[in-house]
């Protein structure tokens, strides 16, 4: 309850500069047209108007929440919450790509690291590779995923999934693979000592001590993987998915649908980390390492 | 006088033969141990006592199988020491007590029984026995944070008691641990062995640790590790706390800090 006011705080000032920024980016469009009409808005004349337009440079946190719930509680009490025109929708799509990504490259990411920490050739071979795979942008090599992908008769989901992936497994390497070699020098002794064999070292010793690291490196793979959803939809033509929605209202200038759009992806992404977050608290305080 | 022990015993069971070990560093090679001839026979309880650096935990990683002799042998059992480690000959105690985090204590003596695979019913009898050995009996559920130093080192040795291995190699167990505490360990330690009739090699600074618990004291030097002095103990296998006060005790005790002293002369 003490961190509620501080949190208030901050939350009110972001909102009241957002709507200060509002009528400063949005002021030039209502001069424009007030000279047209050949009035001279007043003070007060000038907010209404920055704070209403129809497509605003910057729309204010209220046309953004009326938005946002046209597209949503709306649609859930109009009884089409899977309506093409609603966020919920968009979000699911996004979601799921996201989510498929995410286990893909949490998956091929810990096998990577199994590799590297018990193979020495893998160790020195595999890890550079990893590292260029994230030099080269995203957004170059997302479109050729899903072209190759559509050429071999695989599309929908699964190409938007492997980009995901693609940006997902790379915290889990680098994490896994800190986390696996994170047992003391005495610890592995102490299992030598009972003649324990490779796997039992593994399950007993490598893989709980990893525990920490790996939940670090979950959180970052999902805010990549979302990051990668949504870069996967935009060349797909914009058909469906937050991305989407983020590119039609850019073709189109509807601020406002870019706006709520970003918002809904931000809340995804929170609502996600703060999930695997609360997974993390659960099995560490099981664990007893709860720190 | 120590190959004529070696000759007069049939089997020692640690029996090592200018056992040599040289570490290769950055800055030249290090002679943690040179020329290095013991043998420890079954039921013995030997300490080994040295400044710091003079090769007491590497001698004890030797018999483990945790380092490799650059010359020289040794046997364990009359086997090769890894042979030794592979049929869980002995029981290793750490001088940290290294417990996992996420296990509980008695978790963390399951450890190594899960490993060797004994039966759930076996394991869970094994547990609660070395816990009331160690007076840890009602801490199964615990975990190590919610316990003291001294009672994390008796869980660790608990956990090297808990499997059937009937050597006991133990590297400053009680080091850090404060005088009454370890006299009270030091005096169960002595029950136990002469219960179980182990066989231990036990690395100490303490020259009244080390008097009061063995029948052999072996003394070791520095640069390059060697043994100085090995002492037989006359004091009964019966020791009450007390025994520390007679003068046989005492006369024992000088004897080693006499060994100690040669062996730093030696050095300058
Ligand atoms: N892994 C290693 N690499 C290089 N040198 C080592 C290694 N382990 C030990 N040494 C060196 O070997 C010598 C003996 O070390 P050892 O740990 O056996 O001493 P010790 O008698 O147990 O000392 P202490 O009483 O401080 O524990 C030391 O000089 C040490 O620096
Ligand atoms: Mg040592």
């Amino acid at each position: 309850m003490r961190n509620v006011v501080p949190v208030l705080t901050v939350v009110a000032t972001l909102i009241a500069l957002w709507y200060a920024g509002a009528v400063a980016l949005n002021a030039p469009w209502a001069y424009d047209k007030a000279a047209r009409a050949e009035v001279t808005l007043t003070f007060p004349e000038l907010v209404a108007d920055t704070w209403s337009q129809e497509k605003p440079k910057l729309p204010a946190p209220h046309q953004v929440a009326t938005e946002i719930w046209n597209t949503t509680g709306a649609m859930i009490a109009s009884g089409r919450p899977f309506s093409k025109r609603s966020l919920i929708y968009h979000s699911w799509i996004t979601f799921s790509s996201t989510a498929l990504g995410f286990l893909l490259g949490t998956a091929l990411g810990t096998l990577l690291a199994i590799g590297i920490v018990y193979n020495r050739t893998m160790d020195m071979s595999v890890m550079p590779w990893v590292i260029a795979s994230q030099t080269i942008p995203i957004l170059a090599i997302a479109p050729m995923i899903i072209v190759v992908l559509n050429a071999v008769g695989i599309s929908g989901l699964l190409p938007k999934a492997m980009i995901s992936m693609y940006l997902s497994f790379f915290p889990v390497v680098v994490g896994m693979v800190k986390g696996l070699r994170s047992p003391s020098q005495m610890q592995l002794d102490q299992m030598r000592t009972w003649n324990a064999s490779r796997s039992q070292t593994f399950w007993k010793l490598r893989l709980p001590s990893s525990m920490p690291y790996f939940f670090t490196s979950l959180k970052i793979a999902m805010a990549a993987s979302l990051v990668g959803a949504i870069v996967g939809e935009l060349p797909t033509g914009a058909v469906a998915g937050l991305g989407a929605r983020l590119l039609a209202g850019s073709y189109y200038g509807q601020t406002i649908q870019i706006w709520s759009a970003l918002i809904m992806a931000a809340t995804l992404a929170a609502v996600l980390v703060g999930l695997i977050g609360l997974i993390q608290r659960i099995t560490l305080r099981r664990m007893g390492m709860a720190a | 006088m120590q190959d004529a022990q070696a000759t007069s015993t049939a089997s020692p069971v640690i029996a090592a033969r200018d056992l040599s070990l040289t570490f290769q560093t950055n800055d030249g090679p290090v002679h943690a141990l040179k020329d290095v001839t013991l043998d420890v026979q079954k039921g013995d309880f030997v300490s080994f006592i040295g400044p710091s650096g003079c090769g007491k935990t590497t001698f004890l990683r030797c018999m483990a199988d945790l380092e490799h002799p650059t010359g020289g042998s040794i046997s364990v059992n009359g086997m090769t020491p890894a042979e030794a480690r592979q049929r869980r000959a002995y029981g290793y105690v750490f001088q940290a007590a290294g417990l996992y985090p996420w296990r509980t204590i008695g978790g963390n003596i399951r450890l190594p029984l899960e490993i060797m695979g004994y039966s759930k019913s076996d394991q869970n009898a094994r547990i609660a026995r070395v816990l009331e050995l160690v007076d840890l009996a009602g801490f199964e559920k615990k975990f190590p944070w919610q316990l003291s130093g001294g009672m994390q080192q008796r869980a660790s040795i608990a956990r090297a008691l808990a499997f059937d291995a009937d050597i006991l190699l133990m590297d400053e167990p009680f080091g850090a641990l404060d005088e009454i505490v370890r006299d009270h360990l030091n005096e169960q330690l002595l029950h136990l062995w002469d219960r179980t009739n182990k066989t231990i090699c036990f690395v100490t600074h303490s020259i009244p640790e080390a008097v009061y618990l063995s029948t052999k004291i072996v003394v070791m030097s520095p640069r390059p590790g060697r043994i100085a002095d090995v002492i037989e103990s006359t004091l009964p296998r019966e020791r009450p706390l007390d025994i520390r006060d007679t003068p046989e005790f005492l006369e024992i005790a000088h004897r080693v800090r006499d060994g100690l002293r040669s062996g730093h002369s030696y050095e300058g």
